[in-house]
């Protein structure tokens, strides 16, 4: 059973005095478990959106999404947070690390929405995620003293501190130089295979799409598959 | 064990929110903290001129319930017999086992003070009398059974009166000469009264039933037998009242006597509810603008943290969870609000200045912080924190997360 399956699934918008805007135009898709997917296309193409209901954030307006073999749309508010929640990470492009609480209260924070040992054993979690990143000395840092490397492994350790079976990077190397970004992506496919967890990376940067097992183009809201890196690339 | 890691899990947000904000959080609640002070330090303020107001009538009407049976004249308009009254009341005194009787007369003695002698508004007791009126005394003391054997009649005297003897101390025993007939009487002045500035203005003094024939010689009564008090539980007060006056009927005749509840809650209204009323009002009233600055600066600060609500949401918050848990950061912080104005209140209530300042001397018993004000401030801060979190928390679960997450 596939982890992700999109059949036909499209996604429009009212637009106030003008025709629905067609946002994403049946598309298909299918993310096995512990896969690597990644999805480029120009800016408007679609890529937020589609991230959006892979990560159970927005909902189709027609087409099939199924999630671990169970369809999406039967799924009701809060069961749907639920499993956002257990099963989702989310890696954003401009770390979205919460003010205020230091690296390790960020990695701790999703924990308080589990439940049994990881709810009650949260900073040991955090901690023991922190120090895989490379981050076990930065524990106690506020977010606005780490460089953006740092930032954006926090963020990794985060999305990953529920141990789910998908991870959401939305741009992850978009606010990173190249060698940063090269590196933070060797950390996240690492963390990522270690806890088993399948990868999703949305980027328009073809050098990291390459680095995925399934490579798609979004364009003009519809998916192509592509084939070889150096299809990426041209 | 879900609902309670959900409960707890929203606790420990909340208490980061206020931990992270604390300069924020500590600004807004300046307010609520002063608010929730006012209306605790009100309602134990009132708890002391309550008091004070509550001796001064229990003083002056004796405490609840305080029978009064005066029978000046028979039903044929003929003064009543002397000894009748006396021993019908003596009769009802012991079938109901009634502890707390006392006679009261007034009259007038007069006095050789230093400036010349002067007529002294006197009334004439039994011992029991103080604790039937709260009767307090700032030196020396009340009555006791032994003084109605002394061959010096005692005599418990105001401020007034105790001055024109020149302050003695009571240690040495001090006399009053009275003038009594064509002879003189020397009385012994064995306490003096603690009293208002107003009850100060002329010498006034109580004398032992027993021993006014020898010292009173002016009647205000006309001839007529001396008052009798009773203090009795209230809850008996108003069967009690039939019966007496059915048995006094019955002993001395249908109407010679009447008989009569006089302390201040004979009513049964609460002569302070107005006053209650107020000072309520007031409290609330500032508790209410204490709110609206929290509302305002919550709405403020929420606006502020949608990106942050859209990541939660995107950890798994549930809206409810959201919901809960900006309602408990309001919650939280005023309940911390309140206690420290609880807390600032009781000082203030509780100073020795201000309890002077309030009772005017004139309260015995200062009661302790009302439990009721602590429980006032804090339900008080629970509640304008809950009301204060409502608008904010709604606001919040509006949020869309998709937008919030790009805000």
């Amino acid at each position: 059973m596939s982890l992700l399956r999109l059949q036909g699934v499209t996604k429009t918008v009212d637009i106030p005095d003008a025709d629905p805007l067609t946002i994403l135009d049946g598309v298909d898709l299918v993310v096995e478990h512990g896969e690597r997917a990644s999805i480029v296309g120009r800016s408007g193409s679609g890529k937020s959106t589609l991230l959006n209901i892979l990560g159970l954030l927005d909902a189709p307006t027609s087409g099939v999404f199924e999630f671990d073999g169970r369809p999406v749309a039967r799924l009701r508010s809060g069961a749907r947070d639920r499993q956002r929640g257990a099963d989702v990470g989310f890696i954003f492009q401009q770390f979205n690390l919460l003010s205020g609480r230091t690296a390790l209260e960020n990695v701790m924070t999703p924990l308080l929405y589990a439940s049994g040992r990881r709810f009650w054993r949260r900073r040991a979690i955090a901690a023991e995620i922190l120090d895989k990143v490379g981050l076990g000395h930065r524990m106690d840092t506020m977010p606005e003293k780490l460089s953006g490397g740092e930032q954006q492994r926090v963020a990794i350790a985060r999305a990953l501190v529920r141990e789910p079976r998908l991870i959401l990077a939305d741009e992850p190397t978009g606010a990173l130089d190249v060698e940063t970004g090269t590196s933070v992506m060797g950390l996240l496919d690492s963390v990522a295979t270690d806890y088993g967890a399948a990868l999703v990376t949305i980027t328009h940067d073809p050098a990291i799409a390459a680095l995925a097992d399934e490579r798609h183009r979004l364009d003009g809201g519809r998916l192509h598959p592509l084939g070889s890196a150096q299809d990426v690339a041209a | 064990m879900r609902a309670v890691e959900s409960v707890w899990g929203a606790i420990v947000e909340a208490w980061q929110e206020v931990r992270i904000h604390r300069v924020r959080v500590l600004l807004s609640l300046i307010g609520v903290a002063v608010a929730v002070c006012a209306l605790s330090s009100v309602v134990g303020l009132a708890n002391i001129a309550q008091q004070g107001m509550t001796e001064s009538n229990e003083r002056y009407g004796g405490r609840p319930a305080l029978l009064s049976v005066t029978a000046s004249y028979a039903p044929d308009g003929t003064p009543m017999p002397a000894g009748g009254l006396p021993e019908a009341w003596a009769g009802v005194v012991e079938r109901h086992k009634i502890e707390y009787t006392s006679s009261v007369r007034q009259g007038g003695m007069r006095v050789q003070f230093r400036g010349g002698v002067a007529e002294v508004s006197t009334t004439a007791v039994d011992q029991p009398y103080a604790a039937m009126h709260r009767i307090r005394v700032a030196h020396g003391s009340w009555f006791t059974k032994e003084d109605a054997d002394r061959l010096a009649p005692a005599i418990v005297v105001n401020g007034d009166f105790w001055r024109k003897l020149g302050s003695p101390s009571l240690a040495s025993h001090p006399t009053a000469r009275v003038t009594s007939g064509d002879g003189e009487v020397t009385a012994v002045v064995v306490g003096v009264l603690r009293t208002s500035g107003y009850d100060d203005m002329a010498p006034t003094a109580f004398v032992l039933s027993s021993a006014a024939p020898q010292l009173m010689s002016i009647d205000y009564s006309g001839g007529a037998p001396a008052n009798l008090e009773a203090w009795v539980p209230p809850k008996l007060a108003e069967p009690l009242t039939a019966t007496i006056r059915a048995e006094l009927d019955q002993a001395l005749g249908a109407g010679a006597t009447s008989v009569n509840r006089q302390d201040y809650l004979a009513a049964g209204d609460d002569p302070l509810a107005f006053f209650k009323l107020v000072v309520g009002g007031i409290a609330v009233l500032v508790l209410l603008l204490g709110a609206l600055g929290l509302v305002n600066i919550a709405l403020v600060t929420v606006r502020h943290r949608i990106r942050e609500i859209g990541v939660r949401r995107s950890f798994g918050a549930t809206a409810g969870r959201v919901f809960f848990a900006v309602m408990m950061e309001s919650v939280v912080a005023t309940v911390v609000a309140g206690a420290a104005g609880v807390g600032l209140s009781i000082l203030i209530v509780k100073s020795p200045w201000l309890e002077q300042l309030i009772g005017q001397g004139m309260v015995s018993d200062f009661p302790p912080f009302p439990v009721e004000a602590a429980v006032i401030g804090m339900v008080a801060a629970t509640a304008v924190g809950a009301l204060a979190g409502l608008l904010p928390a709604l606001v919040a679960v509006r949020v869309k997360v998709i937008d919030a997450i790009r805000y």
